[in-house]
Parts: structure tokens; C-alpha cells; sequence
């Protein structure tokens, strides 16, 4: 019988929880290194027993941990992320030039083929490669040295790349985010990329529709069709068919369009999940009501997901990296809530139970299926 | 021999949690210090000191024979005792919110 595990990431150490294929009994494991930051760890689906984590605090910085034991044991691997050759500078807060410092790991994504290969996004935003299993890091810097980042500026959390989507059928092509310059896109392996935020609208820059300088949250794809991208936006919910090269508003009926995660279901491509949050300024759900959204036409209509979640006086927020899906039969939807809450449904959003409730606030959430 | 003593975090890194301090041979100065953790625990590496800059972490500060040694020189020699091994050098997670 199929297993799931759920790895998550949060602001005082990583938890393991584990199920059945039933999804409805759990045993939790951790914390592990406790007392750090865990911003987000993923096992690499060429090896489900090959995790990797990225740790960090204010105090000792930047590690990287990597396990390949499914997360019973750890060994921390390479650390040094250097910028290649000069680091150049972005905008700062205030619209001056401030140079590029590397601050942490937002995200790690494992190749989908090598478990040795995996890509780092990071804060001042760049994008990093190893290809021994995490012991030493290369940065892809035709990112970073594309002709718009000295325009790049940080959002409210910093200037992270938060957002890697590795195209399963083309292995030269990925798609990224950041806040706050927008998502680019690879066709060559990282060696060079472009801007793909043609239809992005944002008022609160001084050109809504510039080149560069969107605050994108999140990007979702679903593997059977990598061309159909998902963007929640800072605010908008936004869909483009061709790959990036255009985007059109699919916010619909939405109570909010700001949030942070989007996702996909894992059977169903045009079923997509959003956690709509009142506002950038007040960053919890509208009403006190946490409800998670579902599209079952790929955006544009929307319905309230509310069975089992609080309906009152809840003011969590859920971050961008804190949601996924399993890929059993009934798709399995998890999302953990900055108040600590680890909530699972085990039929694709219809019904919902938190497997805990007790954790330090949640950065991150993913979901492996085991055989 | 010099004895180090490390903050929690850096300790369970290393998997030295139970010991109250870390003996090293090397020179009394601090830059030789971190050289020899770094190579005696190449977990800590990038821990205490940035690994692009070489700079003391903001937050990481170091004390020995009752003195804040933390703004001195990274080649400045340490106090006698801490050469002789009688005091220990003391690396400290600074006192900071979370």
C-alpha cells in the first residue's frame, strides 16, 4: 500500500509527518535541527530517500543538510554559495543601488531524473546548481546577469527566488520566480534567460506593466502539461498557456486575489488551489474564515473549500512554499499555516483535518507518494 | 592546547554536544582559532565566519578572560591564559530575539 511523507519546513526546525494511504492516522517525527530556521526541504523524485533541507539562522547562516535515509539521518553538505565573478548591484528599498549579498536558501528543487543534481534558489536572488549531491554549488549566473537585474528590487521578505518548475518533458527548460522582479524562464539549461511577465499588471509600480518588477508568489504547473503555468501574483491569480510568453487574469470570483501558494492537483490539470489573504498589509484571511479556493476550469470560477477549517476568528497566514499535493488515486492537498497547523485533505479539498496543530509557524510544505 | 567553548547550535552541529569545550592546537589568535575548527569540524565551516567575506558574523561574538574580544583584530595575539589553555575562548550566539 502506498505511503505518504510529508516534509515540512518551519521557523524552529523540520517535521516528518508519515501515513498510510489512507492519510488519516500520522505519526510525527522531529524536530529536527531544532532551533533553526528550516525554509523549505524536498526529496528528489529519481530517489525518494534523498532529501535535501536548507538551514539556516540569523546567527550562523546558510547550511545545507541532505539525508539519504528518507530523513532519519542528516549530514550537511556544501554551504558556500559565491556569487560568479561581480556581484553587480539591485535596487534597494529606497531605489538606490545595493549590492548583491547572498543571505539564505528559499528553496531547493532535486532534478527530476539525477538525485545528485539539485538547483538552489536563493536571497539576494540567483539561482545555484550542484551536481554532487549538495557538496559544492555553482551559481547559473546568466540569471542574475540578465540586462534587468540591476532593476530588481526586494519584496517585504527580501529579494529571494522563492520558484523553481522543472519542465518534465524538456530538460533545457525551466521557469523561476522572484520578488520582486517577476518569472523568467530558461530554454537552455540556465545558460540564458528572459523575462516572462508579458500581462502582468501591477499598480503599485510605477510602470503596472513592466518588463521586470512584479512581486510573483508563486508559480504551479501541472507535469502532464508544462506549456499551462499557474501565477499567484501579489495580487491577481494569473494563467498563461504558452509557456510564460503571455499571462491573462483568472482571479474570477475570488474574495481576494493577494495570497501566497498556488498548487495543482495532481490528476486533474485544470484543478488548481489558491488560499486567498486579505490584503499585503493584513496578511490573514478574509473574515477570519480560512478557506482554500478551487478551480475545476482552470481559473475564473472558484469555490470555497471549508469543511473542517476554522470558520471564525482564525488569522493565520499560509506561505508561498507551504502547500502541495500527493499523487495517489484521491488527490491528497496539504498546507501549513504560519500559527503552526498542518492541515491535509484526503479528497481533493472537499473535506480537511489538521495532522497538527502545534508546530512553529510553517515556511514550507512538501509531499512525497512512496510505493 | 586552546579550549573553545561553542554555542549550542554549534555544538549539536558537530556533533560535540556534550562536551563543555573543544581542545585545538593552533596559535592564540582568533583567525587561527576558526581555521582550526573549521578544519577539525568542516560542518561549522561558514558558521562563525562569512565564507564569502571572512567577516566575524554579526551576530557571533567572541569572549575570553572576561573581555569582549569580539572587535579586535582577526591576528591580534589572545590573553596568556587562553595561549596557555587556563581560560577558555568562549564563541557566543549573541543575545537577539526569536
Amino acid at each position: 500500500m502506498s505511503r505518504v511523507r510529508v516534509l515540512v519546513g518551519t521557523r524552529k526546525g523540520a517535521f516528518i509527518l508519515t501515513s498510510d494511504g489512507k492519510r488519516s492516522r500520522w505519526s510525527v517525527e522531529g524536530p529536527f535541527f531544532g532551533g533553526w530556521e528550516i525554509y523549505h526541504l524536498k526529496g528528489s523524485p529519481a530517489d525518494p530517500s534523498r532529501l535535501y533541507a536548507s538551514q539556516s539562522t540569523g546567527w550562523f547562516g546558510q547550511l545545507i543538510q541532505r539525508s539519504n535515509d528518507g530523513g532519519r539521518t542528516w549530514e550537511p553538505v556544501g554551504n558556500t554559495f559565491t556569487y560568479d565573478g561581480v556581484a553587480g548591484t539591485h535596487q534597494w528599498y529606497d531605489g538606490t543601488a545595493h549590492p548583491w549579498e547572498f543571505k539564505r536558501v528559499w528553496h531547493l528543487e532535486p532534478s527530476l531524473r539525477d538525485p545528485d543534481v539539485v538547483y538552489a534558489g536563493v536571497e539576494d536572488a540567483a539561482m545555484f546548481r550542484s551536481a554532487d549531491g549538495g557538496r559544492t554549488w555553482s551559481e547559473l549566473s546568466g540569471l542574475r546577469r540578465h540586462g534587468s537585474g540591476p532593476r530588481w528590487q526586494p519584496g517585504a521578505g527580501g529579494m529571494c527566488l522563492h520558484t523553481i518548475l522543472l519542465d518534465p518533458v524538456d530538460e533545457a527548460r525551466m521557469f523561476i520566480a522572484i520578488s520582486a522582479a517577476g518569472a523568467f524562464r530558461t530554454d537552455d539549461g540556465g545558460a540564458t534567460w528572459r523575462p516572462i511577465n508579458k500581462g502582468l499588471r501591477s499598480q503599485h509600480i510605477p510602470d503596472p506593466t513592466a518588463e521586470v518588477g512584479h512581486c510573483v508568489h508563486r508559480l504551479a504547473m501541472h507535469p502532464s502539461r508544462p506549456k499551462v503555468l499557474f501565477m499567484q501574483k501579489h495580487w491577481d491569480i494569473m494563467r498563461s498557456d504558452d509557456a510564460g510568453d503571455s499571462w491573462r487574469e483568472v482571479s474570477g470570483n475570488l474574495p481576494s486575489d493577494f495570497g501566497f501558494p498556488i498548487e495543482v492537483h495532481a490528476h486533474e490539470p485544470e484543478t488548481v488551489y489558491v488560499v486567498p489573504i486579505k490584503s499585503d498589509s493584513e496578511h490573514f484571511p478574509p473574515d477570519g474564515r480560512l478557506r482554500v479556493y478551487r478551480s475545476r476550469t482552470g481559473g475564473g470560477e472558484w469555490e470555497a473549500l471549508t469543511r473542517g477549517l476554522p470558520q471564525k476568528d482564525c488569522y493565520v497566514n499560509i506561505l508561498r512554499d507551504a502547500m502541495a499535493v500527493d499523487t495517489l488515486d484521491d488527490c491528497g492537498v496539504y498546507f501549513g499555516t504560519t500559527g503552526g497547523q498542518v492541515y491535509a485533505s484526503a479528497d481533493s479539498g472537499d473535506t480537511w483535518a489538521p495532522i497538527v496543530r502545534d508546530l512553529p509557524a510553517v515556511l514550507s510544505v512538501e509531499v512525497q507518494t512512496l510505493p | 592546547m586552546i579550549r573553545v567553548v561553542l554555542p549550542t547550535h554549534l555544538r549539536n552541529l558537530a556533533g560535540v554536544g556534550a562536551l563543555p569545550a573543544v581542545e585545538l592546537d593552533c596559535a592564540a589568535t582568533r583567525r587561527s582559532i576558526i581555521d582550526a575548527i573549521e578544519g577539525a569540524y568542516p560542518m561549522l565551516r561558514g558558521t562563525i565566519r562569512d565564507p564569502a567575506t571572512g567577516r566575524r558574523r554579526p551576530f557571533v561574538r567572541f569572549f575570553a578572560c572576561g573581555q569582549d574580544l569580539s572587535h579586535e583584530p582577526d591576528d591580534q595575539p589572545l590573553p596568556e591564559p587562553v595561549a596557555q589553555g587556563r581560560e577558555p575562548f568562549l564563541i557566543i550566539g549573541a543575545i537577539a530575539g526569536g
